[in-house]
């Protein structure tokens, strides 16, 4: 029998194919090299030339190789690799949202900005903010849009003395190196013997130098923070603001909003609790929200409704002016009329060009529209149960250091396993490989020595879950059978154990030719 | 665990080893073994002047990358250079080929007030309860 495409070795590009080789459907047309400036042509560029087929068959080869949530299972801790409808992507592939172009006046637009009206409402109506800004192209820039707006307000206020930025060890790992690109002093807070933070502790590193605390709710041991009420009005009372991360938002969806809990900036990603793909260096999507008091600092442009006039001489008012805190806008309907405004004074002003990615905000509202109210509720429950699920049977064989109910996503130590065995979590995570699925996020948060982030999301089957506790479960017996099995895994993925050391340490990330 | 007995040790899992005033630094067999293999040393610069318990430079495994911090002040008279091709010397050899950097000791009384081998032990005993 064949192999599969998938385990055949794979030549690179480059050393394929012949010279002569590629269609040349245009034969009568002038060459390539007509259309390029002269002195950008180089002789010495060993450009492959392969025939269109065998280029399909090479990527074609390589996109099987690698691994997907189209594939398998992928429970990613902290990530939410929950899978995407397609007809998000059919809605953002619509002719007249798709081909629009980003200079297009507003009065051709109307269709776009709308959408765009529409999710900030929704936002700001599912997490209890006051308003949103959809420019931030990402979960990290959107982090960076809300220091830099805590920023402008403390100056305003003329409270630059306020430079510390609080971030306990539950937090979200990106949190620390956005306070620091904005200038701000990190203060790590440890968490109490509950995995929570402790407000006593909290109130300890409070002061009139604060400026935010950063928190993710649940938190990144899958815990709600049961407190966070006396700890907003803590961070209050000393004049700071409160941050929500939003890498947990997949667990509260119409179940519980930052802002009853008191926060005053968040920003979510838009892959992570909505929909549009994970990663792969694509483009990415973070809206930023605000509580009342910050409304005038979003990035910009803001979208403004309008009721549509019944005639010329009707009076006209904006629905959400300059100025306004976000209180009483209502959801979009077809007798407005929506317009971009750029000119905002107190504006951290924009973080991307344009309307940054937009197609991502057409998807997010087809998902929101898709699930509905109802549906996005059920979403969140879905998710948390599913994590509960596998906790539970995890506990059988792992320990599972905080054994009460999570949230979306918990956290597993192979701590006693490594002390009988010698088996690492890394090694456990090499071992799930070989067994057609992604590890789970590992050696994150850095309190539970080897732990295993495990988040199945709301997308997967009990069967799927099941099968996932039976690998994880044969591993484990087999680690006290048979160690030296695990450690050599993975044996049966496209590239065994890799030396990460080296990997490291030399990559070689470029081809050159044999000869040169 | 038993712990080398000539050596002091700091909270956060580094070694000292003082001779006359120059105090030689480097992290536990515990910490090299938490960290997992280590792909990376960033050392502090010979001259630089160290307060105690005060950054020193950053050590990055395959898990994570974590503070690296001084327990002792003073000048830094020499780093590791084996550390730069081979940064998993601290791996294999924590508490002696993979020595991280020395200092010329501001204040001598500093070292003495570090943990015990057997102070050590026990703070390793109850982290691992």
């Amino acid at each position: 029998m064949s192999q599969l495409a998938s385990e055949m070795a794979s030549p690179l590009i480059f050393e394929q194919g012949q010279e002569g080789r590629a269609n040349r459907y245009f034969q009568h047309g002038a060459p390539m090299t007509d259309f390029l400036p002269k002195e950008t042509l180089r002789e010495d560029l060993p450009v492959p030339d392969n025939s269109e087929l065998d280029v399909v068959r090479h990527f074609t080869r390589l996109s099987q190789r690698t691994f997907g949530i189209d594939l398998g299972f992928y429970p990613l801790g902290s990530c939410t690799m929950k899978y995407n409808p397609r007809v998000n992507d059919a809605m953002a592939n619509l002719p007249g949202l798709r081909d629009l172009h980003p200079f297009a006046p507003d009065e051709l637009s109307q269709g776009a900005l709308q959408v765009m009206y529409e999710l900030e409402r929704s936002l700001a109506s599912l997490f209890g903010m006051a308003a949103f800004s959809l420019n931030p192209s990402a979960g990290a820039h959107a982090e960076l849009a809300a220091l830099l707006i805590a920023k402008k307000y403390f100056k305003d206020r003329g409270e630059e003395k306020r430079t510390t930025v609080i971030v306990p060890d539950t937090a979200h790992g990106t949190n620390p190196a956005s306070a620091a690109m904005c200038g701000f002093k990190v203060v790590s807070l440890k968490s109490d013997e509950r995995g929570r933070v402790g407000v006593e502790d909290l109130k300890k590193v409070l002061g009139d130098d604060t400026a935010v605390c950063m928190m993710t709710n649940p938190n990144t041991l899958g815990l709600f923070e049961d407190h966070i009420k006396e700890i907003t009005d803590a961070v209050h009372a000393a004049g700071g603001l409160m941050y929500y991360d939003g890498a947990n938002a997949n667990a509260l969806m119409g179940n519980a909003r930052p802002g009853d809990m008191g926060f005053d900036l968040m920003h979510l990603n838009t892959h992570k609790t909505f929909t549009i793909p994970h990663g792969g260096g694509g483009a990415g999507h973070g809206p930023v929200g605000v509580a009342a008091h910050l409304v005038d600092y979003l990035p910009t442009p803001v979208v403004r409704a309008t009721l549509r006039q019944a005639s010329d001489s009707d009076a006209t008012a904006v629905l959400n002016p300059p100025g306004d805190n976000g209180q009483g806008r209502p959801f979009a309907s077809d007798s407005m009329t929506f317009a971009l405004d750029f000119d905002l004074p107190k504006s951290i002003g924009p973080m991307r060009s344009f309307w940054s990615n937009f197609a991502h905000a057409v998807r997010a509202l087809a998902y929101i529209y898709a699930n509905g109210a109802e549906g996005l509720t059920k979403v969140s429950q879905l998710a948390v149960l599913n994590a509960n699920y596998i906790r539970v049977h995890v506990a059988e064989f792992l320990t599972t250091p905080y054994p009460e109910i999570c949230r979306h996503e918990f956290v597993a130590s192979a701590q006693e396993l490594k002390k009988e065995t010698g088996v690492r979590t890394l090694d456990i995570a090499k071992a799930l490989l070989d067994r057609g699925y992604m590890a789970p996020t590992v050696y994150f948060p850095l309190i539970v020595p080897e732990c295993l982030m495990i988040e199945p999301t709301e997308t997967e089957s009990k069967e799927t879950l099941d099968e996932f506790i039976a690998a994880l479960r044969d591993i484990v017996e087999t680690a006290k059978r048979n160690p030296q099995e695990i450690m050599d895994a993975p044996v049966h993925t496209v590239v065994g154990r890799i030396d990460e050391t080296r990997a490291a340490r030399q990559p070689n990330l470029r081809w050159t030719p044999a000869n040169s | 665990m038993a712990q080398p007995q000539n050596l002091r040790y700091s909270k956060e899992h580094e070694w000292v080893k003082v001779e006359g005033d120059t105090a030689t630094i480097g992290i536990t067999e515990y910490a090299q073994d938490s960290l997992g293999d280590i792909v990376y040393v960033e050392l502090p610069k010979t001259g630089a002047t160290l307060a105690q318990f005060g950054n020193a430079g950053v050590i990055e495994s395959v898990k994570a990358v974590s503070d690296l911090f001084s327990p002792v002040g003073g000048e830094v008279v020499e780093t590791n250079a084996a550390l730069e091709n081979d940064p998993a010397l601290v791996n294999r050899e924590p508490f002696e080929g993979g020595w991280l950097f020395k200092v010329k000791l501001s204040n001598p009384s500093e070292a003495g007030h570090l943990l015990s081998p057997e102070s050590y032990d026990q703070l390793l005993a109850e982290d691992n309860h």
